[in-house]
């Protein structure tokens, strides 16, 4: 059980900088999840707090101890690896024993042929044996572990993977992108798998993925990064309901999250494609982004609305999305509706809106800006409804 | 021509050529074989016939084995054979882990010096390392036999393309298991490289088993001779060259080199199906 202290994390290959001054603190028993989009640096990132990786400049400390030049091994923390990195030549018992062997064995008892000779080497084999077998039942490998890594399913591999990371009882896993080699329904069964195995381990789990379903589903926070910086830290809901940039509510969410040009007016109103909203912000006037997620958008006339012709449907069986041009946007709009409503045709004419509370306003720099209906209309609307 | 004659006659016509190649090749095998199994009358006739009218490999063969210390010879070849490729693994292994996984500077300009070093010819540097040994005083040993040859350049350059394709997951994964970089050359490595390995034992064994050149300069003594240089004695016996025993001699001396060479054939495929790491 560890917390990991991240503290101004540089990398710098080449002079190109792939990580521009991390600071993270992840706590004790958490799973927290890094995603971001390829090249963000986020398996540089899980690389320097293994020790695989040196860091150009800033500290890396677990439980308070800087573990800065120690070896990955003496870090006390295991990682599963995407291809899984299982050692080809060795069944499953001998991988998953293989760095229990490498500590509880001396150097001398490890050694080919004379190492049987060893007087503890028997002791500590039985040991280990009890170990891998204990592990081995816990991921249902119990009638694999004689088999080779090239005789196993993606799935099972998987298992060895994380049976080998398990075994030693590290103080925390550092997982890269554990899933993205297995096929569509297993991934499920493996985040299902994994989530389960953090409620049982309580370990500190660091998980790096491009895949915000994985993410969403299985981890406490999720640190969104972007360019070689975190750019938002929060739990799932929070880094998709309330994104603090634009780039994480453009990331995070699929399909995309629409965005529309919008004009902050010196009367501090907000207008969307030359239409007024009733927000108002307390940001300086300029350009702006407004944005609104798929399943936030309605269909149908009303004041305020934005017209645009439908130019392709996806019927994904429990939700359909709509794609709709608008003029003077280039990409298409999206809507998500229930598929039991009536779709529109490809070509015809369709209206959009969405409601108040779904903006979420970006400035020109991509920062978000908090936008709220002005008290004046507030009052307006009590007493229209005193 | 229908495409179906058109592909039946390209298909006999590579076959005929292919057939041609094969008894080119073959043919001084055959040779060496009919040759051995003669009696030394039937071996100086005028007319060419390769199945002996009497059949006399196993007097060649007795011979062969009685006359010249052809098992001496044989031992010579196994321990000359096998501890310059022990050597050359030993050396070669951690030198290509290093060029192909580590960082480290100079790592390209030291690849391309190996590299250099497959160019150099070895009569290039036969005569200054003649006269090294002669410095040193073990010329005519085993020694001068294996040493020049433990540093093989071609094999590091193997090797280290070998490991270029082994995934930097695995020794990552070995690092993390707290196995030393010592330990991941040998635990790790080398059996992931065995397919490979198999390719550059071929290699440096039919060399050095076959190598007539640098033996020859060196050695002095008989009982030092590998395969090569004791067949090379047949020729210099007072009563003439005796052809039948010569064959049978040679048969014996490639026999070895033909069943190593088919036993690792078999090893080749295995080995590539043994690399499962996706």
């Amino acid at each position: 059980m560890a917390k990991i202290e991240l503290n101004g994390i540089r990398k710098t290959f080449d002079q190109t900088a792939i990580l521009k001054g991390i600071d993270l603190a992840i706590e004790d028993g958490e799973f927290i999840a890094l995603i971001g989009p390829s090249g963000c640096g986020k398996s540089t990132l899980l690389r320097i707090i293994a020790g695989l990786e040196p860091q150009s400049s800033g500290e890396v400390r677990i439980d308070g101890v800087q573990v800065d030049g120690i070896r990955p091994s003496a870090r006390n923390l295991a990682m599963v690896f995407q291809s899984y990195a299982l050692y080809p030549h060795l069944s499953v018992f001998d991988n998953i024993a293989v760095p229990l062997r490498m500590r509880r064995h001396s150097a001398l008892a490890r050694m080919p042929l004379i190492g049987r000779l060893h007087p503890e080497r028997g002791r500590t084999e039985r040991g280990i044996r009890e170990d891998v077998e204990r592990v081995a039942a816990q991921l249902e490998l119990a009638a694999l572990l004689k088999r080779k890594p090239g005789q196993l399913s993606g799935g099972q591999r998987q298992r060895v993977a994380v049976g080998r990371a398990i075994v030693r009882q590290p103080l925390g896993f550092l997982f890269d992108e554990p899933l993205s080699n297995l096929d569509a329904k297993l991934r499920v069964h493996m985040r299902a798998e994994l989530a389960q195995l953090h409620r049982q381990l309580k370990a500190t789990f660091v998980y790096v993925t491009h895949d915000q379903a994985e993410a969403m589903t299985m981890s406490s926070r999720i640190a969104v990064m972007i360019e070689g910086n975190v750019v938002q830290i929060g739990t799932p809901a929070e880094v998709y309901e309330n994104p603090r940039d634009i780039r994480v509510a453009e990331f995070v969410g699929s399909p995309k999250i629409n965005a529309m040009p919008g004009v902050i007016r010196e009367d501090r109103g907000l207008e969307v494609l030359g239409r007024q909203l009733r927000l108002g912000t307390a940001a300086a006037a300029g350009r702006c982004t407004v944005c609104v997620r798929p399943e936030r958008m309605e269909i149908g006339p009303g004041p305020g609305t934005i017209a645009g012709i439908v130019t392709h449907l996806e019927h994904l069986g429990a939700e359909a999305f709509i794609h709709v041009k608008v003029d003077r946007i280039d990409l298409p709009l999206l809507a998500r509706v229930s598929p039991d409503q009536q779709l529109p045709e490809i070509g015809s004419a369709i209206h959009l809106g969405f409601s108040d509370n779904a903006v979420r306003a970006f400035d020109a720099a991509g920062k978000r800006i908090d936008v709220a209906v002005p008290a004046r209309s507030e009052r307006v609307r009590e007493k229209a409804l005193g | 021509m229908t495409p179906r004659h058109r592909s039946l006659v390209w298909s006999a016509t590579r076959h005929l050529l292919l057939l041609c190649g094969a008894v080119f090749i073959l043919l001084p095998f055959v040779w060496m074989i009919s040759t051995a199994s003669k009696p030394q009358t039937e071996i100086f006739t005028k007319s060419i016939h390769f199945i002996p009218q009497t059949f006399a490999l196993w007097d060649n063969f007795a011979t062969a084995f009685g006359k010249a210390s052809l098992w001496r010879f044989l031992v010579n070849g196994v321990v000359v054979t096998a501890s310059i490729f022990v050597l050359q693994v030993l050396i070669a292994l951690p030198a290509a882990y290093a060029l192909a996984k580590l960082r480290f500077a100079g790592r390209e300009v030291l690849f391309a010096l190996v590299l250099f070093c497959i160019l150099i010819p070895p009569q290039a540097t036969a005569i200054p390392v003649f006269l090294l040994f002669h410095q040193l005083g073990i010329l005519d040993s085993y020694a001068a036999l294996i040493v020049p040859f433990t540093i093989s350049a071609f094999g590091i350059f193997l090797m280290r393309q070998f490991f270029k394709t082994v995934p930097d997951d695995l020794i990552e994964a070995a690092r993390m298991d707290g196995i030393s970089e010592f330990g991941i050359v040998w635990r790790v490595m080398l059996p992931t490289a065995i397919p490979a390995l198999t390719a550059f034992g071929i290699f440096s064994v039919v060399a050095h088993w076959n190598d007539y050149f640098w033996p020859l300069i060196v050695l002095n003594s008989e009982h030092l001779r590998t395969p090569p240089l004791g067949v090379a004695s047949f020729r210099n016996e007072e009563a003439g060259t005796n052809y039948g025993p010569l064959m049978a001699a040679a048969i014996v001396i490639i026999a070895p080199l033909v069943v190593a060479f088919l036993l690792a054939q078999r090893r080749f495929i295995e080995g590539i199906t043994l690399t499962g790491i996706k």
